[in-house]
């Protein structure tokens, strides 16, 4: 855990000792707008074809959007950093399963195609 | 990790905790920081939940592209944009309903969650149109079978088969170019579609079922709103429904293209 | 040492404080919660033990023994397997001695979610009930690891067992939810992460596996079941799916389980053995990090458990060399267990036995994993009788041992009572012998060739004529070792009509929950403002009067 993220009392209601920091109004709606415009693209985008690109494309663009809504509606800006830690080692671990499922299932399947051509 | 916790830093407990600290902790600070780590171990085990399905559909896509590329032609993206904006929207009012219960506008709270279980519902019922579409055209995975136990008809009798609608599949094969398929072929896309369906059912129908559970939490939160429950030093409840909202949330923009948005 | 507390509790002992039985039904209190699990586990080893002592008694003699249809053995097998591992290894040390002890040893009120700690028992007996649910249809017959396409066509009820298993998943993440909050937010100002007994450090272990592999295995059985009732084209070749893909799916659970089930093992034996060596741990923060490291490499090697199963070979390969890091920090733990005993003063109480039991049977287990580890070696005895001694000598010889050292350390500050020390060596050396006499002539059968899971061997006698008298040793050796059990189910029972009044702290030992009254006080006593070294001993000295340790005046 990282101890210079925020202090929680570092927020701004005044009273002592605010549980958690409170987010500025404008900034809310500034990720929401800029969510609006993320989704626009991205739907846009889907009537081109960028061949190899497109996966790549979609997965950043929602990649984008996913890590404003997690900073600034979920507060792992303002937050203690060991929350972003903890839906990082989510998303690690994710990524590694996938991973190496994927090229496992990558490497067999042409033996299991074989096969089947075989047998049909 | 470090060797100290700001949640460590234990204040006098010299009796003077407020009364809706519960009796095992030491300070509001604590309960507090508590819950929410404990909220985000859960929405942890929410990504890895999520993880199988998105595994699932990597590995069938990195061996069957053109099955998704044929497949998302049966999908309704218009609908799919239209729910994205609505869930997005959803997550705004949730982090401004937090936010309001942080600054005591118990009254905003009350309309900000309300406006947020309507967008859940608004979400609920576009899947209900999209899947609607499916179920009448057979398209379902299991259909048979779960026509089977909703029928009324007497159980003696055979059940009725659903065999996708090959006119309706034909149709969006065509869209998708693959024009003047015969017999054969169209049988064996068809197979080839089941797969698809499944992940777009497996994908979608957790979340919806997320959604749901989302709304029916928030129902409860809203509750205890009215209730006046919430206030500056006590929103626990609101910020980590809302945490869970937007976890929902982040995983639709990542279905959504994933599923939707395939040139 | 730990400062001796100015005041000791002032509330009656946890078992009768609240009165009555709806107190214990409700009850948000970590001891109670800690206290009922145990004795739900300890009915599912029971459960267990049986279905392993019908195994066993089939496969005594050639030809079909007790059992007539091979289908019934496969029964057996599968409810032996789902059984133990769902219901008793995975829950048995965190549920019982985590919830109980944890709590206590960070001088904390309770776990940070007391009703979510309530809920995981509750699921757990739901679980329960769906196992017996499926005991009553007739059993499941798939193994307990569900393989399609054999699980979405076999007629046994897979779906019951699978919603189990699904529940009984809750149970767990809820347990380690609360463990990792609770060491996080709740631990007193005095103790840092390198004060902690390492007890916890297994526990944290345990619990950041339970929160990171359980929810795939949730997503898994779902799925299975989805395509066993729905047909949604995932795992069943027949509807175009992939069979193997289900093997990644589950091993990227089970086998983080199998340290799910071992971490907090070697954490209580972390415990035991410096306690009853009189001497500090040895290597206390190579111990706490190897329990990290174990917990995060246990990810990186599942796929050794399909070796044979279609797994490419270039994946094989890396799971195969993966899978020897992995002895790396289990060894670490085993050599600062022998370093701490080194010159020890070491006493040889029922919980040092079973731990030196634990340490003898996990080494043998341990080592044997590394030919199985290996790709070569692993396609000669795979799904041999040398798989079942090998993990039986880790969970049975590891984690069963470890979790009889636990009842036998804490059980004085659970129930106020003590036991017949000595009926318990007794218990320790009739379950090591019983133990060997059961596994080990197995690792000599499975690498001559006797294939797991076969009700009959008559066949292979033609080739292999020993395997008779190999089985029967075999089935003496699980006999004793069930009667082991029961006689420590015996002492321990007996204890509680006859046996002595237990001291505050009878080993001597420095962690906190043991400065508190015997059987514990229903409100845990808090941390002392300066939470010293738990495994310094120099402090405390044997008091004749109350036959239990003090700090020396």
């Amino acid at each position: 855990m990282n101890n210079s993220s925020p202090s929680p009392q570092s927020a701004s209601s005044g009273s002592d000792a605010a549980l958690a920091h409170v987010v500025d109004i404008r900034v809310l709606l500034g990720v929401f707008a800029v969510l609006m415009v993320l989704t626009t693209i991205t739907v846009s985008v889907s009537y081109f074809d960028f061949g190899a690109l497109n996966l790549f494309v979609a997965i950043s663009v929602a990649t984008m959007k996913a890590a404003l809504v997690a900073l600034y509606f979920m507060h792992l800006r303002y937050d203690n950093l060991f929350y972003a830690f903890v839906l990082l080692v989510g998303v690690a671990f994710l990524g590694l399963f996938l991973s190496i499922t994927m090229l496992d299932s990558v490497e067999y399947h042409p033996g299991v195609e074989a096969w089947q051509e075989r047998t049909q | 990790m470090t060797e100290s916790h700001p949640s460590d830093e234990k204040p006098n407990d010299g009796g003077c905790k407020a009364p809706h600290v519960a009796h095992h902790f030491d300070s509001a600070q604590q309960q507090y920081d508590s819950a929410k780590l404990g909220m985000w171990i859960f929405l942890l085990t929410e990504v890895l939940f999520f993880s199988g399905l998105f595994c699932f559909y990597a590995v069938y896509r990195a061996n069957n592209p053109q099955v998704f590329v044929d497949g998302h032609h049966f999908l309704n993206t218009p609908l799919g944009a239209f729910n994205t904006v609505v869930l997005i929207f959803s997550s705004l009012t949730m982090a401004l309903a937090v936010r309001a219960a942080q600054l005591d506008r118990n009254r905003s709270v009350v309309c900000l969650l309300a406006v947020t279980i309507l967008c859940g519902l608004t979400f609920m019922v576009v899947k209900g149109v999209e899947y609607k579409q499916k179920w009448d055209h057979h398209m379902v995975p299991g259909q048979t079978r779960i026509a089977h136990w909703f029928s009324d008809e007497n159980t003696q009798s055979p059940p009725k088969k659903f065999q996708p609608d090959v006119q309706y599949v034909r149709e969006h094969l065509e869209e998708a170019g693959h024009a003047d398929l015969d017999d054969e072929e169209l049988a064996q896309r068809i197979d080839n579609l089941r797969s698809y369906m499944g992940i777009y059912f497996a994908l979608t129908g957790l979340h919806a079922l997320h959604v749901i559970i989302g709304v029916g939490v928030l129902c409860v939160v809203l509750i205890m709103a009215i209730r006046g429950r919430f206030g500056s030093h006590r929103f626990t409840p609101v910020d980590m429904t809302g945490l869970y909202w937007h976890l929902v949330d982040l995983i639709w923009i990542y279905v959504f293209p994933l599923l939707y948005l395939i040139p | 040492m730990n400062k001796p507390l100015q005041s000791k509790s002032t509330t009656g002992s946890y078992l009768i404080d609240p009165p009555g039985l709806k107190s214990w039904l409700f009850t948000l209190d970590h001891k109670r919660i800690g206290l009922m699990f145990l004795v739900l586990v300890s009915m599912a080893l029971a459960l267990g033990a049986f279905f392993a002592l019908l195994i066993r008694t089939e496969l005594t003699l050639p030809g079909p023994t007790i059992v007539s249809e091979p289908s019934t053995y496969n029964r057996l097998f599968t409810l032996h397997g789902a059984v133990m591992i769902f219901l008793f290894v995975i829950p048995v040390i965190p549920a019982t001695f985590g919830n109980f002890a944890l709590p206590m040893m960070l001088g904390a009120r309770d776990v940070a979610f007391p009703r979510l700690n309530l809920a995981s028992l509750y699921f757990y007996v739901i679980g329960l009930v769906f196992f017996l649910l499926v005991l009553i249809f007739g059993g499941i017959d798939t193994g307990w690891t569900f393989y399609p396409p054999y699980s979405t066509s076999t007629v046994t009820p897979v779906i019951l067992a699978v919603v189990g298993a699904f529940i009984l998943g809750f149970s767990s993440i809820f347990t380690g939810i609360n463990f990792l909050v609770t060491i996080h937010t709740m631990r007193p100002t005095g103790m840092g992460w390198f004060r902690m007994p390492l007890f916890l450090w297994g526990l944290y272990g345990t619990a950041v596996i339970q929160v990171l592999a359980t929810p795939v295995l949730a997503i898994t059985l779902l799925l299975l079941a989805a395509e066993r009732l729905l047909g949604i084209g995932i795992f069943d070749p027949k509807m175009g799916g992939d069979p193997i893909l289900f093997q990644h799916f589950f091993w990227f659970y089970s086998h983080p389980a199998v340290y799910i089930m071992i971490l907090p093992a070697m954490g209580v034996i972390s415990e035991v053995v410096s306690v009853f060596s009189r001497k500090h741990i040895f290597g206390y923060k190579f111990i706490a990090y190897s329990s990290l490291a174990i917990a995060l490499l246990g990810f990186l090697v599942w796929g050794h458990h399909m070796f044979t199963s279609g797994q490419s070979q270039l994946v094989g390969m890396i799971f195969s060399a993966l899978t020897f890091t992995v002895a790396i920090p289990s060894a670490i733990k085993v050599f600062n267990w022998l370093a701490t005993m080194y010159k020890g003063s070491i006493g040889l109480a029922p919980p040092m036995c079973f731990a030196l039991n634990f340490i003898f049977l996990f080494g043998i287990g341990g080592l044997t994993g590394l030919f199985l580890g290996s790709l070569a070696t692993d396609i000669h005895v795979h799904d041999t009788s040398f798989v079942v001694a090998h993990f039986h000598y880790t969970m049975a010889g590891g984690v069963l041992m470890a979790f009889l050292a636990g009842l036998y350390y804490w059980w004085p500050k659970m129930t106020g009572r003590m036991y017949n020390l000595v009926w318990g060596q007794v218990s320790a050396w009739m379950i090591l012998i019983g133990f060997n006499l059961t596994y080990f002539p197995q690792f000599i059968i499975g690498s001559r060739g006797m294939p797991r899971r076969y009700y009959d061997y008559t066949r292979l006698l033609e080739v292999n004529p020993e395997f008779t008298f190999y089985q029967i040793i075999s089935t003496v050796g699980g006999f004793t070792l069930v009667g082991g059990l029961v006689l420590v189910a015996f002492i321990l029972l007996r204890s509680l009509f006859v046996g002595a009044k237990a001291p505050d702290n009878p080993w001597g030992s420095g962690t906190l929950e043991w400065q508190c009254n015997s059987p514990a006080p229903h409100e845990n006593t808090p941390a002392p403002d300066d939470v010293g070294d738990c495994y310094d001993y120099n402090d405390l000295e044997f008091d004749e009067q109350t036959k239990g340790y003090v700090m020396k005046q």
